[in-house]
């Protein structure tokens, strides 16, 4: 009997599309029993609007605090409530930096449509950043804040190193509008450093990456910030062209250098060295040069973006899927993983898996060209920007590179005679 | 506040760059605003497990349903009983479940009544691998709607060998299993929520 139920059922599994046909006949029951209800509780539901108010009212609040009461301390405090409020209690979801993401997806992707809060939370910390700077990055991140809260003993490290690393930005920044744009996934969600502490739980090694960055963090102040964080490209466009920014002295500079150490991300600009000052001439050929050399290393970009079409396409599971099958099929690897084992099981072909994969090469080619082609084009913008020595009297906050974190304010010595006035 | 006042040209070009900077972001995006959840389909879920290791939360949110319009109230219910099992009662020993979160409750000669305890189970689908082998295929696995927390990229999704997570919308946000006795399946909502709008977290 079990025998052959088991035989039976063996072959019945096999069948697709099994699940209309009942194996064993529905109970004919004698007594009052009613089958039960299937129970299909309702999403769990995050009032939205709510969200984004709270957005809206940390950003105004922060602002206050960076502009009005130029308060470290307070900068401090509403660190700890957002990474308490979006980071712990909303699981660090809904956030201003994966939507950009869903923002990409709805001009990317056909049929896939943002909701008004997810690009409420994409655009106000944007249009903060036109009008205030990079208030946002500031105290109301809950990424950014648990990096502040951490950096105890932050060195400097030097500008090239600083600028060369900022680099990965950008690059990640291309890399998730290629993950977004292929339909590859959401790449600045999957390697979320931190939203696995927020949620306690993820995998070992996002938890373990988390936990080297916030160690990292204790020396080199806000490394995912200034190394990685994609939405941060955006902030900073906006940041400099903002009409209004955190000054570090209220009043008239008055150049003591007490606040030349005081800035972890060198983001402060000194008054232009003597030394540096150098003939227009010179300065103006070196820039037609660079201006002339940049379609050249542009083309160049795209071209090397091209040519990593075949590693940058395995971000897809489609293609790692089919060159996986392919490299089993040819013998060189042994065994097979639960991937390819499903796949072999379904309906699908072989020559199926393989077509699409071969398409989407295609659309890898295009992005690579393209995200070459970007980065290119952000190195000749860091080159111009290098080349080119405004001329400056004051220390100066850089408007780009600044998150308003006020540890310049307690180093000013015009700052208690404002207090006190 | 002068300055709030006076309208230079910088100033005009920012108003307009944020203007437009907004109005293309919603223009591209669309007013398509209803909200999506997660949801897998289990017409193509292969049970291989990974539900159950690798939904950020823990345990995940995925439980198997029993879908009782299909259930064969059997006996010798394979999803209930380890294989080879010494009787057909509820001695741990005799459990499939890794977490015992199936309750077998005897309903009248000779059928018993499979529910299962969603505090307990953790999705592993070994009840849902046997029942589909064995029996009428009416356990399968959903993601209980009021315990996901609806990730932007649902890890489980990434991690499915099958291809079976999709973001279906909220109103809708489970699939049930074709068939059975009867054609429509009766559901027990739950309670109905507070706030109505479920959002697209990012």
């Amino acid at each position: 009997m079990l025998l052959w139920l088991f035989i039976g059922g063996v072959l019945l599994a096999s069948l697709p599309g099994n699940a209309a046909e009942m194996r064993f006949p529905p109970p004919d029951f004698q007594t009052e029993y009613r089958i039960p209800d299937l129970y299909t509780p309702a999403p769990a539901t995050t009032n939205g609007v709510f969200d984004a108010l709270m957005l809206f009212a940390a950003l105004c609040i922060t602002t206050w605090l960076v502009f009005r009461a130029r308060s470290r301390r307070g900068l401090f405090l509403m660190s700890i409530f957002s990474l308490a409020y979006f980071g712990f209690y909303r699981t660090g979801c809904i956030c201003p930096v994966g939507s950009t993401q869903n923002v990409l997806a709805g001009i990317f992707v056909p049929d896939v449509g943002v909701s008004i809060v997810v690009l409420s939370f994409f655009v106000m910390p944007l249009l903060f950043s036109l009008f205030f700077g990079r208030v946002f990055c500031a105290s109301v991140c809950p990424l950014g804040a648990i990096q502040e809260l951490v950096a105890i003993a932050p060195i400097r490290i030097s500008p090239a190193l600083d600028r060369t690393l900022g680099l990965g930005r950008y690059l990640y920044l291309g890399l998730a509008t290629v993950g977004v744009a292929t339909g590859a996934g959401f790449l600045i969600c999957r390697y979320d450093p931190f939203v696995g502490l927020y949620r306690l739980g993820h995998s070992y090694g996002m938890l373990l990456a988390g936990g080297v960055i916030l160690l990292l963090g204790v020396f080199i102040a806000r490394p995912y910030c200034r190394f990685l964080c994609p939405y941060g490209v955006l902030l900073g466009w906006m940041s400099r062209f903002s009409k209004w920014h955190l000054d570090i002295p209220p009043s008239p500079c008055v150049s003591c250098r007490l606040c030349e150490n005081s800035c972890p991300y060198n983001a402060i600009d000194m008054p232009t060295p003597a030394h540096l000052v150098e003939d227009p001439i010179k300065g103006k050929r070196r820039l037609r040069y660079i201006l002339f050399a940049s379609p050249l290393i542009i083309a160049m970009g795209a071209v090397g973006g091209y040519s990593i079409y075949e590693p940058l396409s395995r971000v897809h599971p489609t293609v790692a899927l089919s060159e996986r099958v392919a490299l089993e099929d040819l013998g060189r690897v042994q065994g097979d993983i639960l991937e390819s084992r499903t796949f072999r099981a379904s309906e699908k072909t072989v020559e199926t898996l393989h077509g699409e994969a071969l398409g989407l090469r295609d659309v890898f080619k295009k992005a690579g060209a393209w995200l070459g082609g970007f980065m290119a084009l952000i190195i000749c913008l860091k080159l111009i920007e290098l080349s080119t020595v405004p001329k400056r009297e004051v220390y100066t906050p850089h408007k780009e590179t600044c998150f308003s974190c006020g540890r310049c304010y307690p180093y000013c010595p015009v700052e208690p005679k404002r207090v006190a006035s | 506040m002068s300055e709030l006042t006076k309208l230079d040209r910088r100033d005009f070009m920012r108003g307009a760059a944020a203007v437009t900077f907004a109005g293309a972001a919603y223009a591209a995006v669309g007013d398509k605003t209803e909200g999506t959840v997660w949801q897998l389909d289990p017409n193509k879920c292969t049970q291989c497990g990974r539900c159950s290791t690798h939904c950020v939360l823990n345990p995940s949110a995925v439980k198997c349903m029993n879908q009782f319009n299909i259930c064969g109230y059997c006996d010798l219910c394979f999803g209930y009983l380890q294989p080879g099992s010494r009787g057909r009662d509820t001695g741990a020993e005799n459990q499939l479940c890794p977490t015992a979160a199936i309750k077998r409750t005897y309903i009248e000669d000779p059928y018993y009544e499979y529910v299962i305890d969603e505090e307990r189970c953790i999705g592993c689908a070994k009840c849902v691998k046997a029942c589909l082998v064995f029996g009428n295929a009416s356990f399968y696995l959903q993601i209980r709607q009021d315990i996901c927390i609806n990730c932007n990229e649902c890890s489980i999704a990434k991690a499915c060998p099958s291809d079976s997570f999709s973001r279906v919308p909220a109103s809708t946000p489970y699939i049930y299993l074709t068939g059975g006795v009867e054609t429509t399946i009766p559901v027990r909502k739950g309670e109905e929520p507070q706030e109505k709008t479920v959002q697209h977290p990012a």
